[in-house]
């Protein structure tokens, strides 16, 4: 009787090994999370499938890289800033050409008047254009150097050498090349393969037309302040052509591969797809290269023929990795990837989001590593520079559109070609300046002071094209009016620019409401 | 009946306190394994190394190796107290803070230095350099605006200002 121990301390021994237990859980749970970050350090993918080369299709890549799959599939969602993205509705993005008119009157005898539409992801590049109506218009196999993953076919064409099977779709309609690739069975948007070497996963240009484009840059004496892997090259032996893939830094890979396809280019029929890189980055450059460019038929290279005037214009593509080049950020080593791509953190590992997007959605990780300042003021200061160069633009869009009006209307009245001809050269100095930033995809930020050159330039050219239009209407018109209109082959001088007259102030320049 | 009931608590009170013994004999165990997996004695050192064990610090760790006070300064020279109280003070509220943080990863990223932290740098600047600098500072730091030198030097102990951008959040995708 005496034996029977109270129950009081029976109560307290369970009370401890039940707070004993749940404890052990606790630690227990710790120990196994501890143990998951250390493996997650230690491997940081698993090889679950082989890959190759010839694999284009993002989900075979995605079973060993998940993480990098999940961010690139999220392309597919809609995205937008103030100045970026499409409006419109969730299936169709809003046409540009209805929003801004004088775009629509700039490209008057070319495929974007018909339809020009605000981007969207990367998920969306080839479906896009596969359902644009520019294609009721011939266009050019060359497209697909970028709106697919083409690397295949482009071997396969030219026999194991991409650039000889580049050189070959060329030479056939967009229809005949997409058949190819729909036939072959993987057709698919840019995938890994195109970036990522397949055994080492390191960073890697494929496309041929980069390739050749930035040969040309360093084969040229142009100064690269950004690249510094090029002014390297060409202190060596130049024994051998510039290797991007040997050759560029690491940082400088993280711009190489988005410059494969934001770029400059030519891609239509009459000559193999060509980037025009060799004079240098800057607009006046490429105008130059493009003005030294000859057909086949010896006659100068030109986009279109405008449909108003009958000048011989240049359509400017989206040339973000040449403006960038001319920036701060390029400038202070900031690639593409470190802003568009930033590294974000996953569990104690780091990936590079594959989101691709604009960095105004993603403050945080794009700016906030380097800038000390909160989002709102961040968001502020780019909302600065980008109404800036909006302001800027439309006003250029009107002095261009004053220009159309002035040449048509002395075309109209009976001008000559040759009365005509200054007037068309200053529509296609300007023309391309204005394209150049409008097609241009940052609204200005790459390189805000170098936008507001180019767009100032656009805007003196078009008016001084205006002058000449009425210049040749005017009866008594001395040789001397028409001097500075005078355009020859190569890039005009920027002397050549002061001399020019005043173009006449014009309250219709104001910028267009938006 | 009795001698039933007896024997049922003389039993109880055999196996009780062994099975207690024995819970506390696994907890102890793990806890140490644990501890000892977690690298928890390097804490309670001074190596950098310790500072980076769980890579949310990697970018400052490797800054510091290229930066001007790699030579003269580890973490602990400046962003812990001097004295043992305090010194053993702050590591036990930055443990607790970290610990919780990265088992959870509910922190807040790009990572920043917070108020109390902030107070142990000035003043660790301050250790050094206040022979120089006292005609500039005042040591008191009543004043919360009080410009720190860090405000201006902000890349004399790891560099540029590196880090990383935390995974997407929940408001980040529709």
């Amino acid at each position: 009787m005496s034996a029977t121990p109270p129950r009081s301390r029976r109560g307290l021994y369970v009370a401890i090994l039940v707070l004993v237990t749940a404890i052990t859980a606790g630690v227990t749970a710790l120990l196994i999370n501890i143990f998951e970050r250390k493996a997650e350090v230690r491997t940081p993918y698993v090889r679950v499938v082989e890959v190759s080369e010839d694999d284009t299709d993002p989900a075979k890549w995605g079973k060993n890289w998940p993480a990098e799959l999940d961010s690139y599939k999220r392309t597919a969602i809609t995205t937008h800033t103030r100045f970026g993205g499409h409006g419109g509705n969730e299936a169709v993005p809003e046409e540009k050409i209805v929003r801004d008119p004088w775009l629509k009157r700039m490209f008057l005898g070319y495929a974007f008047s018909i339809d020009y539409r605000d981007r969207r992801g990367h998920a969306y590049m080839l479906t896009d254009q596969e359902a644009t109506q520019r294609l009721t218009k011939p266009q050019s196999g060359s497209c697909l150097h970028c709106h697919a993953s083409i690397m295949p076919l482009y071997r396969k064409l030219g026999d194991g050498d991409p650039f000889k099977g580049m050189d070959a779709t060329s030479k056939l309609t967009y229809q005949e090349v997409s058949k190819m690739l729909h036939d072959g069975g993987a057709i698919h948007p840019v995938s890994c393969v195109d970036c990522h070497d397949p055994k080492t996963m390191a960073l890697r240009v494929t496309r041929p037309g980069f390739i050749r484009g930035i040969q040309a840059l360093a084969a040229s004496d142009a100064p690269v302040p950004a690249l510094a892997s090029i002014a390297q090259w060409r202190t060596g032996a130049r024994d051998r052509a510039y290797d991007p893939n040997l050759d560029a830094s690491r940082n400088e890979m993280r711009s190489y591969v988005c410059g494969q396809c934001h770029v400059e280019y030519y891609c239509s029929t009459k000559l193999p797809l060509t980037f025009p890189w060799g004079k240098g980055l800057r607009v006046e450059q490429i105008e130059s290269f493009w003005d030294a460019t000859t057909f086949a038929d010896g006659a100068q290279f030109y986009d279109y023929a405008h449909q108003e005037t009958g000048a011989h214009v240049l359509k400017a593509q989206h040339p973000e990795f040449e403006l960038w080049n001319q920036g701060i950020h390029a400038r202070s080593g900031v690639s593409c990837a470190d802003c568009h791509m930033p590294y974000m953190r996953e569990g104690a590992t780091k990936v590079s989001d594959h989101w691709v997007r604009s960095p105004l959605l993603n403050v945080n990780r794009a700016c906030q590593t380097c800038h000390r300042f909160s989002e709102a003021e961040l968001l502020a200061r780019v909302d600065v520079i980008q109404q800036r160069n909006y302001d800027l633009l439309q006003r250029g869009g009107q002095a261009l559109v004053s220009l159309l009006d002035a040449a048509a209307a002395a075309k109209a009245k009976g001008a000559t070609p040759e009365q005509l001809a200054p007037a068309l050269a200053l529509q296609r100095r300007a023309q391309w300046r204005l394209d150049f930033i409008a097609a241009e995809n940052s609204m200005g930020f790459h390189a805000p002071q170098e936008a507001a050159r180019v767009l100032g330039e656009a805007i003196d050219y078009a008016r001084q094209g205006q002058i000449a239009a009425l210049a040749a209407l005017a009866p008594a018109a001395t040789p001397s009016a028409t001097t500075p209109a005078q355009g020859s082959a190569a890039a005009p001088s920027p002397a050549q620019g002061s001399a020019a007259p005043v173009p006449p102030a014009r309250g219709s320049a104001a910028p267009a409401p938006h | 009946m009795d001698a039933q009931a007896a024997r049922r608590t003389l039993h109880a009170r055999r196996w009780l306190p062994i099975v207690v013994a024995v819970a506390l004999g696994v907890l102890l165990g793990i806890a140490g394994f644990t501890f000892r997996y977690a690298e928890g004695l390097s804490y309670f050192s001074t190596d950098p190394k310790a500072c980076a064990n769980c890579h949310i610090m990697q970018r400052q760790y490797d800054g510091w190796q290229k930066a001007s006070h790699h030579g003269v300064a580890t973490c602990a020279d400046c962003h812990l107290p001097k004295t043992f109280f305090a010194k053993y003070r702050a590591k036990a509220s930055n443990g607790w803070h970290h610990s919780k943080g990265f088992t959870l990863q509910d922190f807040v990223e790009p990572i920043q230095i917070k108020r109390a932290n902030a107070a142990i740098l000035q003043a660790s600047c301050l250790g050094c350099h206040e022979a120089m600098v006292h005609e500039l500072v005042s040591g008191a730091r009543t004043d919360r605006d009080a410009v720190e030198c860090v405000h201006c030097h902000a890349g004399v102990g790891h560099g540029e200002r590196a880090g990383l951008g935390g995974p997407l959040r929940e408001d980040e995708t529709p």
